[in-house]
């Protein structure tokens, strides 16, 4: 055999043995794939089944039951005096009045007891629709009228989910059938959810002092930690010596980023209350306890940032005569603006779902009013969504549901705006 | 062929061969200069004067601390915390590392073009105009527009980018993107220009404009330049360095290192038997 076809058969040798080892290398490489798609198939089937689970537990409470009653606005209970003055239109018994005309729909109902439990089909917010109407139009005083007045939530949830698990007795359903019959039930957009506070009555329940008192929360939050975050960021990563003090504070800052958040919540107890006397329940000290909850995730993202510009650009502002301050200021900062805005937005994020700390301060109260400013007492959404989750009524549920739909739905938003930050800051070296 | 190894230099105490020090005409001058990183010494006593109006180049192996010598000339050493220097180096007869020395005043009179070209990502006309601004050379739009104007045209970039001085400095090709950072550099009328290998990342077409462009620069400038390329010493500068590991070993006139050194290292080097 000659030295020629020695190396030939070597050489095909090798070729067969790479191929081997590149079938199973292709192999390989196809089960990681296959493994990393099946995992994000999974991650995207569970959100999908928790937000039709959501979706479809909540969206109902997007629409609400109305009753139509033919009102009698007899002058001699609203303003006997006709004076007409707001004062006495405001004090007016509209509720007895719609008592009235539910009476003469229902002339066979005599008993006491029934009697109630018909008024009990309109909600007891119905007086204040009808005070409303009259007040924008006293005009009407006098005269009959038909008004859509809201249904109770047992009405409620009969009419929108039919009879399983109604609250309703047998002869308020025969009146809510002819009811029914005589096309005085509809249901409607549910604007009462969005404009009003909360309520013990779920069809008067709203989300406006909730998301009032998330608004303020963050806007404290965003206003205190983002200055205080990113300066911290810029001094320790640019300014300060490195010695066992910054090295003491830098794992401190990671560790605090890990503490429980119910931790800070005492810590604004202690502090911010007992200590100082800031007011219980109030946005102010809600936003201060998620400022110090939310500074080390800005102050961390934020040096990643600074750290990721890189030190060629440094050089050369600094090979230009640039101070440090200008280096920093001109050119390290715009180049880890991206990046401390996405951490920023991610923290304030954070900061807008959370919870626990806010029930150490306080605002975990029932509170009714839609708050006026940071120092009211208030609440915030997923506070709202944890005290109706605990709320018996079934048309609660569907409340707690709508109330996560609108939580989720401004997190996806302040993450849409994170994204678009980030393409619109972003610059290539 | 057998790997080269690096003949063993720190052993010998002996003095740098050829002319380091200049009768007339010096613009820097550097006298015994130690420079350690933590407890490594990375230069051991070197003294050189630099020259005006020449060009200087240093060679010598990878290691050889030929661009931390360099990076001493201009202070960029102080970013890093552990370095220290030791030795009196000395621009127009002022100490560089004088407590007093303001370091922007001194890298505004010694510039510094980069091995990687580094504009900053803001237009060409910000690119130029930096220095100008935050040493205040200027408030006046029509002066700095002219001042952008002839840098960009010293460092032969004005006929290629005058349409578009507002588009991004890094969208430039490689070899236009580092005679923008001359141009940078130059719009500050700095003393010394140190460059660090500036044209190991640039094609040979780009590398001969920016030779040709350093060699139209010593009219104005005094320049000193880094290369690993002894063709480029051999063609841009008057003057060459040559240092091993720390020491500098031979300082002469560049033909005279090429035709005829005066130290074996040398010899050796650029013949091409380690490096």
């Amino acid at each position: 055999m000659s030295k020629l076809q020695k190396a030939a058969i070597k050489r095909r040798d090798i070729r067969e043995a790479v191929e081997q080892s590149l079938r199973a290398r292709k192999r390989r490489s196809w089960r990681f794939r296959l493994v990393g798609l099946v995992a994000v198939l999974t991650g995207l089937l569970l959100l999908a089944i928790m937000f039709t689970s959501i979706a479809s537990k909540g969206y109902s409470a997007f629409e609400r039951t109305e009753v139509l009653l033919d009102i009698d606005l007899e002058e001699a209970v609203i303003d006997p005096e006709k004076t007409r003055s707001e004062e006495v239109l405001m004090r007016a018994d509209y509720t007895g009045l719609i008592k009235t005309s539910l009476r003469k729909l229902f002339p066979q109902v005599k008993k006491r007891k029934q009697k109630r439990a018909l008024y009990r089909l309109v909600s007891t917010g119905a007086g204040d629709q009808l005070r409303d109407r009259v007040l924008q139009d006293p005009s009407i005083i006098g005269s009959r009228v038909s008004v859509w007045l809201i249904a109770d939530d047992d009405l409620d949830q009969y009419y929108k989910h039919g009879d399983s698990q109604s609250r309703l007795k047998d002869y308020q359903l025969q009146w809510v059938a002819q009811l029914n019959a005589d096309q005085r039930l509809r249901t409607a957009f549910n604007s009462t959810f969005f404009t009003a506070g909360d309520s013990r009555e779920p069809e008067l329940a709203g989300i406006r002092g909730a998301l009032t008192g998330s608004f303020f929360v963050i806007l404290i939050t965003l206003g205190l930690s983002l200055p205080l975050g990113v300066s911290a960021a810029i001094y320790l990563e640019e300014f300060a010596p490195r010695n066992r003090w910054t090295d003491l504070i830098e794992v401190n800052i990671n560790n605090l980023a890990a503490v429980p958040s119910i931790v800070f919540g005492l810590l604004g107890l202690a502090v911010f209350i007992n200590f100082m006397g800031l007011p219980r329940s109030a946005p102010l000290v809600g936003g201060l306890v998620l400022t110090l909850m939310t500074l080390p995730t800005i102050i961390i993202a934020s040096r990643a940032a600074l750290k990721s510009v890189p030190p060629s650009i440094r050089e050369a502002a600094l090979g230009m005569g640039a101070s440090k301050t200008q280096m920093v200021f001109q050119h390290v900062l715009p180049l880890a603006m991206p990046g401390m805005l996405t951490g920023t937005i991610i923290g304030m994020a954070q900061a807008l779902g959370e919870t626990a700390p806010l029930l150490m301060i306080g605002m975990v109260a029932f509170i009714a009013d839609v708050p006026t400013g940071p120092l009211d007492s208030a609440t915030v959404l997923p506070v709202q969504i944890y005290l109706w989750a605990d709320s018996p009524e079934r048309a609660f549920m569907e409340r707690t549901s709508a109330a996560i739909l609108v939580l989720l739905a401004f997190l996806v938003l302040m993450n849409l705006l994170a994204i678009w930050l980030r393409r619109k800051f972003e610059r290539r070296w | 062929m057998t790997e080269a190894t690096i003949p063993d230099a720190s052993e010998r105490d002996e003095q740098t061969v050829g002319k380091p020090q200049l009768e007339k005409k010096v613009s820097m001058s550097c006298r015994n200069v130690d420079v350690f990183y933590g407890e490594k010494q990375a230069i051991f006593d070197v003294s050189l004067d630099i020259g005006k109006h020449e060009v200087l180049a240093m060679i010598g192996p990878s290691g050889c601390g030929k661009s931390t010598f360099l990076r001493c000339l201009n202070r960029m050493n102080d970013t890093i915390d552990i370095c220290r220097v030791l030795g009196s180096l000395r621009l127009d007869d002022e100490d560089i590392y004088d407590p007093k020395m303001d370091v922007e005043l001194l890298r505004a009179r010694v510039g510094m073009v980069f091995q990687k070209p580094n504009p900053f990502p803001k237009s060409i006309y910000e690119n130029v105009a930096y220095g100008a601004r935050i040493h205040g050379l200027t408030r006046d739009k029509t002066e700095l527009d002219e001042i952008v104007e002839n840098s960009l045209a010293r460092a032969g970039l004005w006929e290629e980018v005058k349409d578009r001085l507002d588009d991004v400095g890094t969208g430039l090709s490689g070899g236009q993107q580092q005679r923008l950072c001359i141009a940078r550099a130059i719009a500050i009328n700095p003393e010394v220009i140190l460059m660090d290998e500036p044209c190991s990342a640039l094609d040979p077409i780009a590398t001969a404009t920016v030779e040709e462009l350093i060699d139209e620069l010593r009219q104005r400038y005094t320049i000193v330049i880094v290369t690993h390329s002894m063709q480029q010493a051999a063609r841009v500068s008057q003057r060459t360095a040559y240092f091993h590991m720390g020491k500098l070993i031979e300082v002469d006139k560049t033909d005279r290192i090429f035709t005829n050194p005066g130290h074996e290292l040398t010899e050796a080097y650029i013949t091409g038997r380690f490096g």
